[in-house]
């Protein structure tokens, strides 16, 4: 097991975003994580990647406890998140935003060229850009920065939240082409989404999150037939 | 008001304002690296670089140069004033780190709110000044002449002397290799990764709290080196020293549009340039009075000061 989440619960002052939830991922798959505003989704992932405390439970990642591990040094360890909003440095050019994603290794300068170039091959778009300040790049442009940049640190499971928010359609379906490319080379992926469709379709596995509370887990393609899930996150049920 | 000077002066005056300007630029850069980082802004800066001063001051005395009555050889000159500026950049650089460890890493790590960080950083500033005018006997302290300052050339009015050489090319010579360490070696990349985005530079791995000491840690080392270039052009330090010219490296800092590195630079020479020109013409005891009213002025109708936020870019 790659990532194993116990019991985890976490909480903003008294209010109680995520209440006791378990959840894992083998080596090599897929899994999504779709949920409602509010769900709680960027919440386990900013715990995941330690910006948050849980209150409790174990994560485990390759069968270490990291509670432990300060939340910088968990892109070491193989953990790396693109985070909601994408968080591109917007002073930083395309090329130096990519340069970040190597920061944690102290020889981050090491094969450094090779890196940016597994990237662009990736994201083509992205070298035609690369001296354009990340601020100024389009929507889309800065999701693949951002995913980009992410797998700059070589991760063994990258943490997406919300990669097709706010992207045309088109756009959401090149995104979802490459989740799956770069899980053919070995990345294990935890995808955070809304469009419940592309990721149910997409994931191997998948988990329903509502209020702090996973409600429903299996196969993404068997949740995609589920009545119930129809109803409620892909508007086409009864 | 006597405009008439200001014309047969200027290049002098021009001179001038770029020299006390360069110097500005070099303290002002650690109000802005501080403010980019922590969005605090560091008041105590004042007294790491009166603290530079007197580290020089100190050598000097040590040195046995006071009342020093004929000028150095140049080779000698060099190399005493090279030991000067490193001393007080070290000094002045591990005081700043120390400060921040001291004065508001604790608050910082409580999430306490900015203003509880500002009081504690005009508390250390009033320690500092306090601590400095008991231990110097509130005296002005001079320093020797170790230079001659005989104009090498002119041009017009303006006499290029050896200090004012020597400040220049120190000063522009660490403002470049000041870019070089902000945008080419990891830790300045963590600096400018934390001052654009701190929540991310985390998820990047980026050790924040040893970037904001990277930060105090360069801010000081600079106002260390200001310092040095500040005595040998001034000759005479106070306890006090630091009020002024942290108000005016501020100024400057303000007036490019703080966190912006860029701005504090050009921020400082308009400084310099303006201090230089409003002194003659409405005469010397104006100058501090010009200083807080481009500050108001500046914080009133334009906050985000020459560059504002357009030249986002160009931020830390
Ligand atoms: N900093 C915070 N302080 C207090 N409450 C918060 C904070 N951040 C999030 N919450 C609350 O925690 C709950 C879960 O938020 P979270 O951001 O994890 O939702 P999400 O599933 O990512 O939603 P979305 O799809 O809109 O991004 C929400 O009710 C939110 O209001
Ligand atoms: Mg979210």
């Amino acid at each position: 097991m790659l990532l194993e989440i116990n019991d985890l619960k976490v909480s903003y002052g008294k209010i109680q975003a995520i209440k006791g939830i378990s959840l894992n991922i083998k080596a090599g798959e897929i899994v999504t994580l779709v949920g409602a505003n509010g769900a709680g989704k960027t919440t386990l992932l900013k715990t995941i990647s330690g910006i948050l405390k849980p209150a409790a439970g174990v994560i485990k990642f390759d069968g270490k406890d990291i509670q432990g591990i300060a939340p910088h040094n968990r892109v070491l360890e193989g953990l790396c998140q693109a985070p909601e909003g994408r968080g591109i440095f917007p002073g930083m050019t395309v090329l130096e935003n990519l340069e970040m994603g190597k920061y944690a290794r102290k020889d981050w300068k090491s094969e450094l060229s090779e890196d940016i170039e597994r990237i662009y091959t990736l994201f083509p778009r992205l070298k035609e850009r690369q001296s354009q300040a990340g601020g100024t790049l389009s929507g889309g442009e800065q999701q693949m920065l951002s995913i980009g940049r992410a797998l700059m640190s070589r991760p063994r499971l990258l943490l997406l939240d919300e990669p097709s928010m706010g992207l045309a359609p088109m756009f959401i379906q090149q995104i979802f082409k490459i989740i799956r490319e770069i899980q053919s080379q070995g990345v294990s992926i935890l995808l955070v989404e809304q469009n419940a469709a592309q990721a149910l379709s997409c994931a191997n596995r998948a988990y329903i999150l509502e209020t702090g509370n996973i409600v429903k887990e299996g196969a993404g393609k068997d949740l995609l037939n589920d009545d119930a899930i129809k109803k409620a996150y892909l508007g086409t049920g009864a | 008001m006597d405009f008439s000077i200001l014309w047969t002066e200027f290049f002098g005056l021009t001179l001038d304002g770029i020299v006390v300007g360069a110097i500005y630029a070099l303290v002002s850069l650690g109000y802005t690296l501080v403010y980019g980082v922590l969005r605090l802004i560091n008041f105590a800066h004042s007294e790491i670089f009166m603290i530079g001063t007197f580290t020089s001051l100190g050598l000097s005395i040590v040195f046995g140069f006071t009342g020093l009555e004929e000028p150095l050889g140049i080779v000698l000159f060099l190399l005493v004033f090279l030991v000067m500026a490193l001393a007080s950049g070290i000094v002045s650089g591990m005081s700043a780190v120390l400060l921040e460890f001291v004065a508001y890493r604790r608050l910082r790590r409580r999430g306490a709110s900015r203003l509880s960080s500002l009081i504690s950083a005009i508390g250390a500033s009033f320690f500092l000044v306090e601590f400095y005018r008991l231990t110097t006997e509130s005296k002005d302290w001079d320093f020797p002449r170790m230079l001659s300052k005989d104009p090498i050339f002119s041009i017009s009015s303006a006499y290029f002397t050896l200090d004012k050489i020597i400040i220049l090319l120190g000063a522009f010579g660490l403002m470049f290799g000041l870019d070089r360490i902000i945008n080419k070696t990891r830790l300045g990349r963590g600096i400018r990764a934390v001052s654009q985005d701190e929540k991310t530079a985390i998820l990047m791995g980026v050790n924040v709290d040893r970037v904001i000491s990277f930060t105090f840690l360069v801010g000081g080392v600079l106002a260390g080196f200001a310092s040095t270039f500040y005595m040998l052009f001034y000759e005479s330090t106070k306890f006090n020293v630091g009020f002024l010219l942290g108000i005016s490296a501020f100024t400057a800092a303000v007036l490019g549009g703080i966190g912006n590195i860029r701005g504090a630079l050009v921020g400082s020479f308009v400084l310099g340039l303006i201090q230089q020109y409003s002194s003659v013409v409405l005469g010397y005891n104006w100058r501090d009075v010009v200083t807080f009213v481009i500050l108001v002025f500046v914080l009133l109708f334009k906050p985000t000061g020459l560059f504002g936020e357009a030249l986002q870019r160009a931020r830390v």
